[in-house]
């Protein structure tokens, strides 16, 4: 046996590989930490935007992302009582409103809760309890309301924003920032000319119900139906879905229903 | 041809690892549907290759037998964690449409190959040559094969319009399989044809012929 095949040096070697890899791979990561964040609230606060259709991504050369974004302000609902949370009570829940991320806090109990299978529309199991919704005034009223929203597609989950015009009825655009669907089919959902077909949609009917249908028409009236993609029919059907489950009583409905009196 | 010459070239026609060695085609069907993304892709697995060639040669005479395999491993899988993380710092938006293939490349057989048939007994100098020439090997096809699934299944090649949808308005109508992964295996099933009919000393010598179906008369 030579002496690099004796256990002795084996155990060493191994044991200042580790120690060098572990060394570069912590150190590569603490380092790059807080430009990799900055990317994510950047792509998010995007989003934002783009749903409320004041960033559009093909000619985004010389807009501010961070002053356009700082028009809304970033409120704390509670989909129980369908109202916003004053300061206090987000105190209360220990949500920090500069790093709160719905999306980390969607197993704890505290935070989320499972959503019965029967109920459970959009197929996402959980639903957070309290989510972070966007709103911009003008003059003293309610002018934008973007909320996230989230359901499954063809083959994942999709996670995006919509935006209502201070009505909480009219629509002002769809945006999604995060999907498994398939490119150039499923994955249209992202495609201008297919986005456009959404402002101006109404949610609800007269007696408060969501009737805004995706896909074939169905009898529905022109102001609460948009198209479905042609080879994307799961995609569309998980839109509407999503939106048939956000926008209703389990939903932001109550939110959006006490905003409207 | 200089053996540095030789080393760095060679793999891209003579000794293509995906063409030839039928190696990473997991992430040649996967991530090929955009240009731009497989452009990235392909600096991602080139660096990774070269630098895992170049630390295994370097402590290659001190690498205990027994647990050699363990220590490539780690070796690779430390330089994709750390190619994965400057991805998402510095170009976040690609990192999204890579997800989880720039983790996958510590199980691409290039670049475990590489690192048990060449560094493993080679120089440290001419194990890095050769891992930058098999990731432009592996480069060469990746780019062609995104290059048509972009081009005939989106009507775009990096991007920039070429082909006008017909949904935008335009005469073309874009090819769906292009832009599922079955359509990579057609591609690069075409390029081996194409490249072994060139070059007919690539064509593998058959391990056994069927027997013609004879029927026996003692049978009756």
């Amino acid at each position: 046996m030579s002496s690099k095949d004796s256990t002795k040096s084996t155990l060493i070697i191994a044991l200042l590989l580790c120690v060098v890899c572990s060394i570069l791979v912590s150190g590569t990561a603490v380092i790059l930490k807080p430009k990799q964040d900055e990317n994510r609230v950047l792509d998010r606060n995007k989003n934002i935007l783009s749903a409320a259709g004041m960033y559009d991504e093909s000619n985004a050369e010389g807009v501010d992302v961070a002053e356009l974004f700082a028009e809304f302000t970033p409120r704390i609902a509670d989909l129980r009582t369908g109202r916003f949370l004053n300061p206090e009570q987000v105190d209360d829940l220990g949500i920090d409103m500069a790093t709160y991320d719905q999306r980390l806090v969607i197993n704890d109990p505290a935070f989320s809760e499972a959503i019965p299978a029967e109920l459970d529309q959009a197929d996402i199991k959980r639903r957070v309890l309290y989510p972070m919704v966007y709103v911009m005034e003008k003059d003293g009223e309610l002018d934008n309301i973007v909320l996230p929203v989230n359901g499954y597609g063809l083959w994942g989950i999709l996670y995006g924003f919509i935006a209502l015009e201070g009505d909480a009825n009219t629509v002002k655009g769809l945006a999604f920032y995060e999907l498994k669907e398939t490119p150039g089919l499923g994955a249209e959902v992202r495609n201008p000319n297919w986005r456009a077909l959404w402002p101006g949609k109404e949610i609800y009917d007269d007696s408060g119900v969501v009737a805004l249908h995706v896909g074939r028409s169905g009898g529905a009236t022109a102001e609460h139906q948009v198209d479905g993609l042609s080879g994307a029919t799961l995609t569309t059907r998980g839109v509407d879905n999503l939106i048939h489950y956000w926008l209703g009583a389990d939903g932001y409905g109550p939110l959006l229903q006490s905003i409207r009196n | 041809m200089t053996s540095t010459k030789k080393v760095l070239f060679s793999p891209v026609i003579e000794n293509n690892p995906i063409a030839l060695q039928i190696l990473g085609v997991c992430s040649a069907l996967a991530v090929t549907t955009q240009l731009s993304v497989t452009l990235v892709m392909c600096i991602a697995l080139t660096s990774v290759t070269a630098f895992s060639n170049l630390f295994i040669s370097l402590i290659r005479n001190y690498m205990p037998s027994s647990i050699r395999i363990i220590i490539q491993m780690t070796i690779i899988a430390s330089l994709v964690i750390v190619v994965d993380q400057f991805l998402q710092a510095f170009f976040y938006e690609i990192s999204k449409s890579l997800s989880v293939f720039v983790g996958l490349i510590i199980t691409n057989c290039i670049v475990m190959g590489r690192a048990e048939a060449f560094a493993m007994k080679n120089a440290p100098g001419i194990s890095f040559l050769d891992g930058i020439g098999n990731g432009l090997g592996y480069s060469a096809v990746l780019i062609l094969v995104a290059s048509i699934r972009e081009l005939l299944g989106s009507g775009t090649l990096l991007g920039f319009e070429v082909l006008p949808l017909a949904q935008n308005g335009g005469w073309y109508q874009g090819n769906g399989l292009m832009l599922l992964s079955p359509s990579a295996f057609f591609i690069i099933g075409f390029v081996i044809w194409a490249l072994r009919s060139k070059r007919k000393e690539q064509v593998e010598i058959r391990e056994y012929r069927i027997a013609p179906h004879n029927i026996s008369e003692s049978a009756f």
